[in-house]
């Protein structure tokens, strides 16, 4: 064996030494973010990429709020008749939950009126209804998300020529990776048991 | 790109004509005040459409073929169950192959209103409005609202009497309309960008008596022209799906605003 193939093979042996740390390195990476965040359901509302931007002006993908379940509804702050009823609705499942339970809910309020629903908006409903942010986000996606979002919820509206909405009102509720668990169009202060006895079971 | 596209199709209204990808072609609409058949109480007067473009014919299966190659995450066997339903593209016979059944020509069924709209997006367009889609199937031949004509609406009623278990024929076979659209009527139902802005209470008893708990707001929609069928028959359809939902006569066409 020559001295220069000696050499050669020594210098493909660390090239090969190089690309197994490489490829450890990456493998581990990639076990590292797997294990971070494991991939969503197939049948996951957050398959869809939706920013949210909120009452304190700070846009994040709704994706990060994943690992808790979580009271969906869709609102808009001018709305004078069902939308208060719809903070009302919340805070009626919330009042069936003990101190411990409702740390372990999120209640996601998104407008069908971003144009209009400005964080200042937003944080003017949060202010007046004393709704507490650690587990209440209401929140505007973009205009071109309105009826994308509002498909996945099962939420039906049309803007009228006075700039009020007609709309179907419901409360979903989405588990830890945000699969939809539960259903209910009976809004008001006295919540529906069923809806109650699921959100329950997705505390537990 | 799209503002030259925009701006060709401002700059040559004579023309009529927008070419998009995969041979896609627009047709230029004019806007113009309209009355809908639906009543809307919010605009007992009808509205103004603003000029936008619209495909000339539904999007076919290889048109859509096509976009499915490029967006795997559409496929068949890949699209999430909350976008599309089972059905979903289930008359091709693989998630990339037509087969026998589906022919490139034939426009595409069995997509959901998300497949739709993300199909639109991707050649940087967008579902048409309810109103826009009304608005350019008033039309016939020669005039833009041929809605009053007797004639026009037996015409359009032979469609939807006719059985839908026969095949579907191809896109195109039917003479344009005034813009040069065709197959607005009898081929095809088509989703619009709004179809769940369609809140029409399906039972008949309630209509005037308002479900408040299901429509906040100034209540459900109804018929302005209780004999245009052809309208009505379209909305009953749209108001009834989901954006998931697909069945075997919902196709779609895209269309742009001209801005």
């Amino acid at each position: 064996m020559t001295r220069s193939t000696r050499n050669c093979l020594s210098t493909s042996r660390l090239l090969t030494l190089a690309m197994l740390l490489i490829a450890g390195f990456v493998f581990s990476a990639g076990v590292f973010a797997a294990g971070k965040t494991p991939p969503l359901p197939a049948d996951s509302l957050y398959q869809l990429t939706l920013p949210l931007t909120d009452q304190a002006g700070k846009t994040a993908d709704w994706r990060t709020r994943r690992g808790k379940p979580q009271l969906v509804a869709m609102f808009y702050t001018s709305c004078k008749f069902i939308c208060p009823l719809i903070v009302d609705s919340g805070k009626a499942i919330e009042r069936q939950l003990d101190a411990k339970q409702r740390q372990k809910l999120g209640i996601l309020l998104i407008s069908m009126d971003p144009k209009r629903d400005s964080p200042g908006a937003l944080k003017h409903i949060v202010d007046t209804r004393k709704l507490d942010t650690s587990r209440w986000t209401l929140a505007s996606p973009p205009q071109d998300d309105v009826r994308t979002v509002a498909g996945l919820l099962g939420i039906r509206y049309r803007l009228l020529a006075d700039g009020e909405f007609n709309h179907s009102s419901a409360l979903i509720l989405l588990d830890a990776n945000g699969r939809i668990l539960a259903r209910t169009e009976k809004m008001g202060t006295q919540p529906d048991p069923e809806f109650v006895a699921a959100v329950k079971q997705a505390l537990r | 790109m799209r503002r030259l596209l925009l701006g060709l199709l401002i700059a040559l209204p004579l023309a009529g004509v927008v070419a998009g990808a995969a041979g896609i072609k627009y047709a230029a609409i004019a806007g113009g005040q309209f009355r809908s058949a639906l009543k809307y109480e919010d605009a007992p007067n009808g509205t103004r459409v603003k000029p936008f473009a619209l495909m000339r014919m539904p999007v076919s299966n290889a048109q859509f073929l096509k976009f499915v190659e490029r967006n795997p995450e559409w496929q068949h066997d890949k699209v999430s169950p909350v976008f599309a339903e089972q059905r979903y593209l289930s008359q091709w016979a693989s998630a990339t192959t037509l087969g026998d059944e589906a022919r490139g020509d034939q426009p595409v069924t069995w997509v959901s209103w998300f497949a739709a709209s993300a199909f639109c997006e991707s050649i940087d367009a967008r579902l048409p409005t309810w109103q826009e889609w009304e608005y350019v199937a008033a039309s016939d031949e020669t005039r833009r609202d041929a809605r009053s004509d007797p004639a026009w609406r037996e015409r359009i009623l032979a469609w939807y009497s006719r059985p839908s278990s026969s095949a579907l024929p191809r896109v195109g076979l039917q003479t344009p309309n005034v813009y040069g659209v065709q197959d607005m009527h009898g081929l095809v139902w088509e989703w619009t960008e709004d179809y769940s802005a369609m809140l029409v209470d399906g039972d008949n008893r309630k209509q005037g008596d308002a479900d408040k708990a299901k429509f906040c707001g100034a209540g459900a929609l109804s018929m302005d022209d209780r004999d245009n069928y052809a309208v009505l028959m379209r909305v009953a359809m749209l108001s009834s799906l989901s954006g998931a939902d697909a069945t075997a006569n919902m196709g779609f066409r895209c269309a742009r605003s001209a801005k």
